[in-house]
């Protein structure tokens, strides 16, 4: 039975070569052609094989070389900071740049440990101000400002 | 003689009034991103590309590079004043600077770091003027061959002289190169990797890749962590150097020079890397080895020297060959790109407006620099007290802004989403993003520079092995992963980066 020495090196390892594989299955729909006459599968398929090669040794690694142990995964920064910046996305053209802001910087502030909302929200509205004069005054970004504007 | 005219070109580009001020906030932008932790000059950059779409392309470059050797400086800011590096290449200046700050000398370490980082500034800018003409010659000689194994030399250089595990960073430079191949193939038509998205057709753009893997994947992470920092600020008093420390620092600064000019050609060198060197070669020639980590003024002059000279020599492969040999390069290949500027030996004859311009430039904001940096002092530790709960939203809110402005589309932030999710993941494993962004800058290059090298040899693949340029290439990174691999250079790799 092997012993993992090295956890983070096994999934590193693992996940190359699962990217290897889906490279080359992908790829596969592409004509190959020649070494002479590379077609658009030639690249991909040897990247992709290089890259199982190489996840192999490295999973192979893990069990000789030791490592730290996986750390820890907090959810709630990971979650709250890529939550409203994809809300931001979704809704900025619909509610306008001030209120996108401020709906952003509110949200993603309660990811900090820190959060405290008054300040949060004040920053929001400061911000939303700066952003409007730095990006669509300024720089004269296409970015509606207030709902409905475009 | 040539080179002198060159430079009038240069700086008459360089001193109009628009390239002036692009210089200066460049510069500006660059000491405060330098001064703040959290964010550097490489998610900066990611977050500034969209807005200079609208720029002159000497002004956006300009004002890029301004940023990267700003950051250097203030950088070294918050090294002295509270021992924490606002920059990867300012760690070591923590070491001796902040004990110079305790014995209340900060004000002389500060001073012999801005006119240290000037001095190298200066001569690295004379160096790049030099060297620029002899080096874009020959490399208007390379064939495709000869393209594609300097990429290899390029990629696995830049891999062996950083820190970590050598084989993840050369598989993230693979998983680099297949991100590059998303999007159409411009000899058949083909979509790749493209899984019937119709905005993936054109490939993903690198702003969306660098701003996720550098810039989200860094807040989130900061944001796991729930440490406190330590405010304490050195108080300073005065600014002057002592006869005595002048003395000891200025061969520092000279020695610093140097090597930080040779590191920073070096793939995968520039600021860090020679700061590092640097620091261990004052100490291992010093007369009083003992002193080092309790205020010795070299072990902040020749650091402080070493890596803006390793940070503007860096833009030699850039601006000579094309090749990027950093995280920041590779953006700056982007940057150059979306401005339809083909990075290669022919931008120095086909722009060299352009090409001068910046190099003068880079000179100028070094001026800027150490004129400005002293006076400011006082308002760089007022930022430094803003709390980053209220920082980071902020700078969330301007990567956000940037990404989405480059096509009003909602699917660029759901991509540079995910690339922030992938980002912690790799963190999460002890994966390094800066070779991943190499590779993907670099990957369509090194395709169709393959796929040439074969149409021209017929198929016949030695042709990378009789071809003597190209096989010198492939025998030096060759050597440079034996070099790394065996145990005694491996040993003294990681010390170095255990110094903090």
């Amino acid at each position: 039975m092997a012993v993992v020495r090295s956890p983070k090196d096994l999934v590193a390892g693992l996940m190359f070569i699962g990217i290897g594989i889906a490279s080359i299955v992908i790829a596969s729909n592409y004509t190959l052609g020649t070494a002479a006459r590379m077609g658009p599968g030639y690249f991909p398929r040897i990247l992709g094989i290089l890259m199982i090669l190489l996840g192999a040794i490295i999973a192979l690694r893990s069990l000789r070389v030791t490592g730290p142990p996986l750390p820890g995964w907090k959810w709630r920064p990971v979650l709250v900071v890529l939550g409203s910046v994809l809300i931001f996305g979704l809704v900025v053209d619909r509610l306008g740049l001030v209120l996108s802001t401020i709906m952003l910087i509110m949200m993603s502030s309660a990811a900090s440990v820190e959060f405290r909302p008054k300040e949060a929200a004040i920053s929001g509205v400061l911000l939303a101000v700066l952003a409007v004069g730095v990006f669509v005054i300024g720089l004269k970004l296409q970015i509606g400002i207030w709902p409905g504007a475009r | 003689m040539d080179l002198l005219s060159h430079l009038a070109l240069g700086f008459g580009v360089a001193l109009t009034p628009v390239n002036l001020v692009y210089a200066l906030i460049g510069a500006l932008l660059g000491t405060l991103i330098g001064v703040l932790p959290g964010i550097g000059p490489v998610a900066t950059i990611a977050m500034l590309l969209p807005t200079t779409y609208a720029l002159q392309p000497v002004s956006a470059l300009i004002m890029l590079a301004g940023i990267y050797y700003g950051a250097q400086y203030g950088g070294s800011t918050t090294s002295i004043l509270i021992n924490m590096p606002g920059e990867s290449s300012s760690v070591v200046t923590c070491l001796d600077g902040h004990q110079m700050a305790r014995k209340g000398q900060a004000g002389a370490a500060l001073t012999i770091s801005a006119l240290g980082s000037f001095f190298a500034g200066t001569f690295a800018t004379v160096l790049v003027a030099c060297v620029a003409v002899p080096l874009s010659e020959l490399a208007l000689k390379f064939g495709p061959a000869e393209y594609f194994s300097l990429m290899v030399l390029g990629l696995i250089g830049a891999v062996v002289l950083a820190s970590g595990s050598l084989l993840k960073a050369i598989a993230m430079i693979i998983l680099g190169l297949l991100l590059g191949i998303v999007g159409t193939d411009v000899n058949s038509g083909v979509a790749r990797f493209a899984f019937g998205v119709p905005e993936l057709t054109d490939g993903i753009g690198v702003v969306t890749v660098a701003m996720g893997l550098f810039g989200f994947a860094e807040i989130i992470t900061n944001l796991e962590s729930t440490e406190k920092r330590e405010m304490v600020a050195a108080k300073i008093k005065g600014f002057w150097l002592t006869k005595d420390q002048f003395k000891k620092a200025w061969p520092a600064v000279l020695r610093g020079t140097g090597l930080g000019s040779v590191l920073g050609v070096l793939p995968g060198g520039g600021a860090m890397l020679s700061s590092f060197a640097s620091y261990t070669l004052e100490k291992k020639i010093s007369a009083h080895p003992e002193e080092f980590g309790k205020g010795a003024i070299q072990g902040v002059a020749g650091p402080e020297s070493a890596n803006n000279a390793g940070a503007q020599t860096s833009f030699i492969p850039l601006l000579t060959l094309g090749i990027p040999e950093n995280a920041v390069m590779a953006l700056m290949v982007g940057a150059m790109t979306i401005h339809n500027i083909q990075p290669g030996p022919q931008v120095m004859t086909s722009n060299p407006a352009l090409f001068w311009g910046l190099i003068a430039s880079m000179w100028v904001g070094n001026l800027m620099l150490v004129v400005l940096n002293l006076p400011l002092i006082g308002m760089w530790i007022k930022l430094l007290q803003v709390p980053y709960r209220i920082l980071y939203p902020a700078i969330l809110l301007f990567c956000a802004i940037g990404v989405y402005s480059i096509n009003n589309t909602s699917v660029d932030i759901m991509l540079t989403v995910l690339f922030g999710l992938i980002g912690v993941i790799f963190v999460k494993l002890d994966c390094e993003p800066a070779p991943l962004l190499l590779g993907f800058v670099l990957g369509p290059m090194m395709e169709e520079n393959l796929r040439r090298a074969l149409l021209l040899s017929r198929g016949d693949p030695f042709v990378f092995l009789t071809r003597p340029i190209s096989l010198g290439m492939l025998i030096a990174a060759v050597l440079l992963v034996l070099v790394i691999v065996l145990p005694n250079v491996r040993r003294t790799r990681e010390v170095a980066f255990q110094e903090d």
